[in-house]
C-alpha cells in the first residue's frame, strides 16, 4: 500500500536527494534527549519537524482516550524555548506580535501569533513573563525561522538565548493534577496560564524546574521544562504513577484538533492573518486600540470588516474522514480548503478544520468536502469539538 | 486454495479462478487503528497494481491495489459498520473484496507465504 499522494513525494524525494549530493550537506535528523527512552517504552518513531519523535507507543485510538480520562506524558523537546532578555523585550517584541506583551505580569503566559510585516502568522507561541525576561516557545518546525526572524528585527540589546539544553515535557488529562503534584509538590497551586520555578528532586540537590498549566489536549494539565540531563529522570518518575502513560504524536493531534486547536503549517501559515485564523483573542484590546504593528492595519481592517475567510470547525457526515487538502464547496462554487481533518475518537466520527469563504462560514452551513472525487457533507461547528477543561482562576471545578 | 502476497502488503487467498483479498496483518499493524475503509463495487473491473480500495487509519489514507487484475463479485459489507475488522482479523474476516480472475498467469509474479515474511523481515 503507499499513500494516495505518495508517489509524487516519493519521486520529490528522490529528486532532493540526488541535489542534495553535489549541492547540500545531507540534512541530519536529530534525536532528542529521551530518544532511548522513547523506544524503551515501545516507540515507533518517526521523523517530524527534523527529529525522531514517537508517533504512537500502544495505539492512538488508546493513547487519545487515555488522555482524555487519566494523564499522558509527551515529550515536546522539538519544540523551540527561547528566553529574550535585555531592557524593553517586551515593548520590542510587540512590533511582530500582537498581544499586550508589556501588561504581563510575571509567572502570567499569553497565546500570541509572530507576524510577518504584512501581518502574516509565521507561528503561534506561548510567550511568559519571567523574573529574566521573557520566556517563548515556538513551534519545532519552524523555531530556526523564528530565531533568525526575531534576531532581524529584536534591537541588538535584546539578547535571544535558544535553550537548547532543555527538554519539554507535556503532562496533559484530568489526573495531570493528582500525579504531578506526586512528583513535584505545590504544582496544583497554579491556574491555567500560570506558571513558575518549582523544586524537584532530593532536598539537598534539588533541580529547579520551570512548569506552566498549559497544553495542546483541550484538558488540564502542565507543560514543564527540564534540563536535558534531568529529562530521563523526570519522565521516569511522572510515568511512574498509576495515571500515566506515554503519548505520541499522533494522539497528540487528534486531541488538539477535537481541542479546536490550530496547528501551525497547517491550519496557519504566511498567507493567513490572524483574524482569518480565527485567533482575533490574541490581538489585545490596547493593541487594537494603538496598532503599530506588523500588519496592523490590515489586521484591524479585517477586524471591523469580517475576514475574508474564517477558519472554521466542520463536523462531517459518516465514517468517511475528510483530510487536510480537500476542497469544500456550496453547490459547485468553490468556496474553501479543509487544514486538518481526520477521525475523532473522543467525538466517534470525523471531524475537520478549514479555511472557509465569507458568507459560507457561519455555523451550522451545510458544505460539501470532494474526498477521492465524491461528495461528503460538512457542517460548520462551533470549536471545540470537545469542551475544554481548564483549571481556571474563580472557576467552579 | 493458495495464498500469495505483494510488496503492498495485500494478501490474496485464490479459489480456481475467483480469489479474496485483504491487507496483510503487517500492514494493518503498522497503519494502527483503522476507522474507516471503501471497497469496491460488485461488477468494477479491477486491473492489477490498480486502485481497488481505500483504508484510513486515524492519521491517513492508504489506497489499497488490485494484485492481480479481474472483476469484483463483492465487497465486504462489514467493514462499512466494523472497520476496526482490519486490525482483529486481517487475514480473515477483514477481507476486502472478492474478484473473479482475468488472468491467472499474473499469479506467478506474487510473492508466497515464505517470500512475504522474508520481504517484512527485510523492511
Amino acid at each position: 500500500m503507499r499513500q494516495p499522494a505518495s508517489v509524487a513525494a516519493t519521486l520529490e524525494r528522490t529528486d532532493m536527494s540526488e541535489e542534495d549530493e553535489f549541492e547540500l550537506e545531507p540534512i541530519e535528523i536529530l534525536e532528542l534527549p529521551l530518544d532511548a527512552w522513547h523506544r524503551d517504552k515501545g516507540a515507533r518513531m518517526v521523523e517530524f519537524a527534523g527529529y525522531h519523535m514517537p508517533i504512537q507507543y500502544e495505539g492512538i485510538m488508546t493513547e487519545h482516550i487515555w488522555t482524555r480520562e487519566n494523564a499522558g506524558l509527551f515529550d515536546v523537546s522539538h519544540m523551540g524555548q527561547l528566553m529574550l532578555t535585555g531592557d524593553g523585550a517586551a515593548e520590542a517584541l510587540e512590533v511582530m506580535v500582537p498581544g499586550d506583551i508589556s501588561a504581563l505580569k510575571e509567572g502570567r503566559m499569553r497565546y500570541s501569533l509572530l507576524l510577518d510585516e504584512d501581518g502574516g502568522v509565521l507561528d503561534d507561541m506561548m510567550i511568559t513573563a519571567v523574573p529574566m525576561g521573557l520566556y517563548v516557545v515556538v513551534n519545532g518546525a519552524v523555531k530556526w525561522d523564528d530565531m533568525g526572524y526575531l534576531r532581524e528585527h529584536l534591537p541588538d540589546e535584546i539578547t535571544i538565548n535558544h535553550m537548547d539544553d532543555r527538554a519539554l515535557l507535556a503532562l496533559q488529562g484530568p489526573k495531570a493534577v493528582d500525579a504531578l503534584k506526586r512528583v513535584v509538590s505545590g504544582v496544583d497551586a497554579l491556574y491555567f496560564m500560570e506558571a513558575g520555578s518549582f523544586f524537584w528532586g532530593p532536598k539537598t540537590d534539588p533541580e529547579p524546574l520551570w512548569i506552566s498549566r498549559s497544553g495542546y489536549t483541550g484538558e488540564d494539565g502542565f507543560e514543564i521544562s527540564v534540563p536535558a540531563a534531568h529529562a530521563k529522570a523526570l519522565a521516569d518518575q511522572i510515568c511512574a504513577q498509576p495515571e500515566v502513560k506515554p503519548i505520541g504524536l499522533g494522539a497528540r493531534d487528534s486531541l488538539r484538533l477535537e481541542a479546536g486547536l490550530p496547528l501551525y503549517g497547517h491550519d496557519m501559515n504566511p498567507d493567513i492573518d490572524p483574524v482569518e485564523a480565527s485567533a482575533a483573542f490574541a490581538v489585545s484590546k490596547r493593541r487594537r486600540a494603538e496598532g503599530g504593528f506588523f500588519g496592523s492595519d490590515r489586521i484591524l481592517n479585517a477586524l471591523a470588516n469580517g475576514p475574508a475567510r474564517k477558519l472554521v470547525g466542520l463536523s462531517v457526515d459518516g465514517k468517511m474522514p475528510v483530510r487536510e487538502g480537500a476542497p469544500v464547496f456550496a453547490g459547485d462554487t468553490h468556496v474553501g480548503v479543509i487544514t486538518s481533518g481526520g477521525f475523532a475518537p473522543s467525538v466517534g466520527a470525523p471531524i475537520a478544520m478549514g479555511y472557509i469563504d465569507a458568507g459560507h462560514n457561519a455555523t451550522g452551513s451545510t458544505l460539501e468536502a470532494e474526498v477521492r472525487g465524491k461528495r461528503v457533507s460538512v457542517t460548520v461547528s462551533s470549536l471545540p469539538f470537545i469542551p475544554h477543561h481548564y483549571h481556571r482562576k474563580g472557576a467552579h471545578t | 486454495m493458495t495464498r500469495y502476497f505483494t510488496e503492498d502488503h495485500e494478501w490474496i487467498e485464490v479459489d480456481g479462478d475467483s480469489a479474496t483479498v485483504g491487507i496483510t496483518d503487517y500492514a494493518q499493524s503498522q497503519l494502527g487503528d483503522i476507522v474507516f475503509a471503501e471497497v469496491p463495487a460488485t461488477g468494477a473491473t479491477l486491473k492489477k497494481g490498480g486502485d481497488a480500495a481505500v483504508v484510513e487509519s486515524v492519521k491517513a489514507a492508504s489506497d489499497v491495489y488490485a494484485p492481480v487484475s479481474g472483476t469484483v463479485i463483492e465487497g465486504n459489507g462489514a467493514l462499512e459498520g466494523d472497520p476496526a475488522l482490519v486490525n482483529n482479523d486481517p487475514e480473515g474476516e477483514g477481507w476486502f473484496f472478492k474478484i473473479t480472475l482475468s488472468d491467472t498467469s499474473e499469479l506467478d509474479s506474487l510473492m508466497d507465504a515464505a517470500a512475504y515474511k522474508a520481504f517484512v523481515d527485510g523492511l
